[in-house]
């Protein structure tokens, strides 16, 4: 019988790695994620967990480590956050070029200066167009489940990937979490099967100086790989119907049939999008809801499928790309381009460092959005003292600071 | 020391090391020693280049190669990830003095402090070749480099990695060159034998190009810099206990040394520091035989 308990989000994502049976763990603390880490430290200390934990001095040789365990023929894993995943980042590359199924969990934290340590996607959709899968946990059950999904995947195809959940809001709240029976897991997942091993008696050369003549075609079999992502991560979500008794999809819709608005949202303050939808529909707002579950591979055809016609659509950013705008907003408008029936793509950045993304935050968003005649590229909402809108000049330019010191 | 040399090759000829070099050279007798049952990780160094462009590959062990910074971290992912497998082979992260002291210093401290089970060889040809010769904190006082012109020469000693590796107590390091093969191999020996902990091999690895030199002198250049005892050749076990396996008896100068080598042109030039640095050459070898010394006291003392 599958097991129910009263879980937080970092400790399901310690339960999906270990459902997985991963065979190598390194990872470094960060706030808010530490609580994977040291889960899965008494996992494997206990030997719950037949696992090596390699207690690295960094996230940099986190990633290196689980790159080398990998390359090894091991099931590796990380979790990490914030100024752990940029850290990461060259190793992240390797991962991908080196063709190394490793998962990892990132715990989405704002980035510094200021130090915060509070929810904002912008640490992992800078990783955006690394190569690795991305999928984004909306509770504590898909913390857990997404890692046995992306595995699934993951060595289907020989490409890395992620898992999404937001700071505290999934982190560390605690939600009834329905652990899978092992054996189950194992039939959805079998044992990892390197396409080569580093064997002494197959002594070959991995990763090593390519010219100008096979890089293009090296990187092609990555993006055709990802591709293939596309369709199998589809099935495997499936197939995690049959398996484990939960359907996943790259793409959820929610209130979808008839409506003429639609409200994009990834990540656990869906929810709350969800209920303002729900609200609005009481009070006679033809709205639904489109959930991007998978960022990388993009599901361009659902996504299209989903918005076509649609009168207009908001994309709520936790994240912003200084310069342009919210991040998915760019990828939704990239996925309608030159559909002849695309919706006006309206892009609303908020929740910005953790700032609070209430029912009511939605709500106020919608009634923007019904108002509003030109979409935007980027509206802020909920910033200090601003209505809703496109951002404003300071009426003073900052100056630096002099400060008169008498001696 | 006599070294009857193992025949087995494992490194293949036409690799595509510079005529002479140091690091091809020390690759191919340690490759003797360590044998076929081991896998090597090779991060950003000349020795990127040496092994062959793919799909060519001159060593009959796996390679597998990473990020300059993580040769003793990636070595220690495959270590863990073949003891799940109940496999145990000789796992060899080989990289150059940047790999080691600069950019991979701080991957490498903490595979050393957590004692993890592979052989870290630095082939130290005392600055960045790869790049084409820029300083890096293995280049002694007084040297010539890219980063480093004649008119500002390095104005700083080399960094003292034993010492740094010493203080993490790891259960072997040793320095070496194949200047003297059989001190060399023997080390290695002891290095592959001493499974279950951190292994630290630091070899002086000669660069005709980047010491301007002529590449048939760079046997004699790694020769002289032990006799001169700007190289010493020892072993320090868990950090404590010190052996001098090579005692200089060539009466060789700190110039003879330099002069050998047209990147000291600026020390020979500046008589300053030259006279800091022999008198820093003089210091460090009466503290390494001090310690030797101390270290034979002990013997016998239970520590
Ligand atoms: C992160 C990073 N920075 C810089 C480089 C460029 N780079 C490649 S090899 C190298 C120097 C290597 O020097 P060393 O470790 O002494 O080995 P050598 O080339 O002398 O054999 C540098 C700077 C790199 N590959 N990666
Ligand atoms: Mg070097």
């Amino acid at each position: 019988m599958p097991e129910r308990l009263l879980l937080t989000g970092n400790h399901a994502a310690a339960y999906g790695a270990m459902l997985s049976r991963v065979e190598v763990i390194s990872a470094y603390p960060i706030t808010p994620q530490t609580m994977i880490v040291e889960l899965l430290s008494e996992l494997t200390a206990s030997g719950e967990l037949p696992a090596k934990f390699i207690t690295v001095e960094s996230e940099h040789s986190a990633m290196a480590a689980c790159v080398g365990a990998s390359a090894a023929g091991a099931r590796a894993y990380t979790a990490t956050s914030g100024q752990g995943l940029a850290l990461m980042h060259e190793m992240l590359h390797w991962a991908v070029g080196a063709r190394l199924p490793i998962v990892l969990t990132n715990v989405s934290r704002a980035m510094a200066p200021g130090w915060s340590i509070w929810s904002d996607q912008t640490d992992i959709l800078s990783q955006r167009d690394v190569g690795w899968m991305m999928l984004f946990a909306e509770s504590v059950q898909e913390a857990q489940d997404f890692v046995i999904w992306m595995y699934r995947v993951a060595e289907q195809v020989y490409l890395p990937g992620m898992v999404g959940m937001d700071a505290f809001i999934l982190s560390h709240t605690a939600e009834p979490l329905i652990v899978h029976d092992r054996d189950r897991v194992d039939a959805y997942l079998p044992p990892f099967e390197p396409l080569y091993d580093l064997d002494p008696a197959d002594p070959r050369a991995y990763g090593g100086l390519v010219n100008r003549d096979h890089y293009f075609e090296l990187r092609y079999k990555v993006y055709e790989a990802m591709e293939r992502a596309g369709r199998l991560l589809a099935e495997a979500g499936e197939e995690f119907a049959d398996a484990l008794g939960r359907r996943y999809a790259p793409v959820e819709g929610y209130m979808l049939d008839d409506a003429e608005y639609v409200v994009m949202s990834a990540g656990a303050m869906t929810s709350n999008v969800r209920q303002a939808v729900k609200d609005a529909r009481e009070r006679g707002m033809k709205v639904g809801l489109l959930r991007l579950v998978a960022l990388r591979p993009f599901p361009f055809a659902e996504v299209r499928r989903l918005l076509a016609g649609r009168h207009k659509v908001a994309v709520l950013d936790r994240n912003l790309s200084p310069g342009h705008s919210g991040i998915f907003a760019q990828e939704i408008r990239s996925a309608l381009s030159g559909m002849p029936d695309a919706p006006p793509v309206y892009g609303y950045v908020m929740g910005i460092g953790g700032r609070d993304v209430r029912v009511e935050t939605v709500t106020e968003t919608l009634d923007d959005l019904v108002r509003r005649d030109e979409p935007d590229l980027a509206l802020y909402v909920g910033v200090k003292g601003l209505p809703i809108g496109p951002v404003r000049a300071f009426e003073q330019i900052p100056v630096p600071v002099k400060v008169e010191v008498a001696r | 020391m006599r070294w009857p040399v193992p025949e087995a090759e494992h490194m293949d000829p036409g690799t595509l090391g510079c005529q002479g070099c140091g690091g091809a050279l020390s690759m191919r007798l340690v490759l003797k020693e360590v044998g076929p049952d081991a896998i090597a990780v090779l991060p950003a160094c000349c020795w990127s280049i040496i092994d062959g462009p793919w799909p060519l590959h001159a060593l009959d062990i796996p390679v597998f190669h990473t990020a300059f910074e993580t040769a003793a971290v990636v070595a220690t992912g495959i270590k863990a990830a073949k003891a799940m497998k109940g496999e145990d082979p000789t796992v060899v992260a080989w990289a150059g003095d940047g790999g080691t002291f600069d950019i991979g210093l701080q991957a490498l401290s903490g595979a050393a402090e957590r004692n993890e089970d592979i052989v870290f060889v630095c082939y130290d040809n005392e600055a960045y070749m790869n790049t084409g010769i820029q300083r890096s904190s293995a280049t002694p006082a007084g040297t010539w480099t890219t980063t480093t012109p004649e008119e500002r020469p390095e104005p700083r000693p080399k960094k003292d990695i034993m010492g740094i590796m010493a203080a993490h107590r790891v259960p072997y390091a040793a320095t070496a060159t194949v200047a003297y093969p059989g001190d060399l191999a023997h080390k290695v020996q002891t290095a592959v034998a001493a499974k279950g902990g951190m292994r630290f091999l630091h070899l002086l690895s000669a660069c005709p190009p980047g010491w301007k030199m002529a590449a048939d002198q760079a046997i004699e250049a790694m020769r002289r810099a032990v006799q001169a005892r700007v190289f010493p050749l020892y072993e320090v076990r868990d950090g404590r206990d010190y052996t001098i396996t090579v005692w200089p008896e060539r009466n060789v100068r700190l110039e003879d040394y330099l002069s050998l080598q047209g990147r000291f042109t600026p020390l020979l030039a500046d008589q300053d520091m030259l006279e800091r640095v022999k008198a820093d050459v003089a210091e460090r070898w009466r503290l390494l035989v001090e310690r030797h010394e101390h270290s034979r006291r002990l013997v016998g003392t239970g520590r």
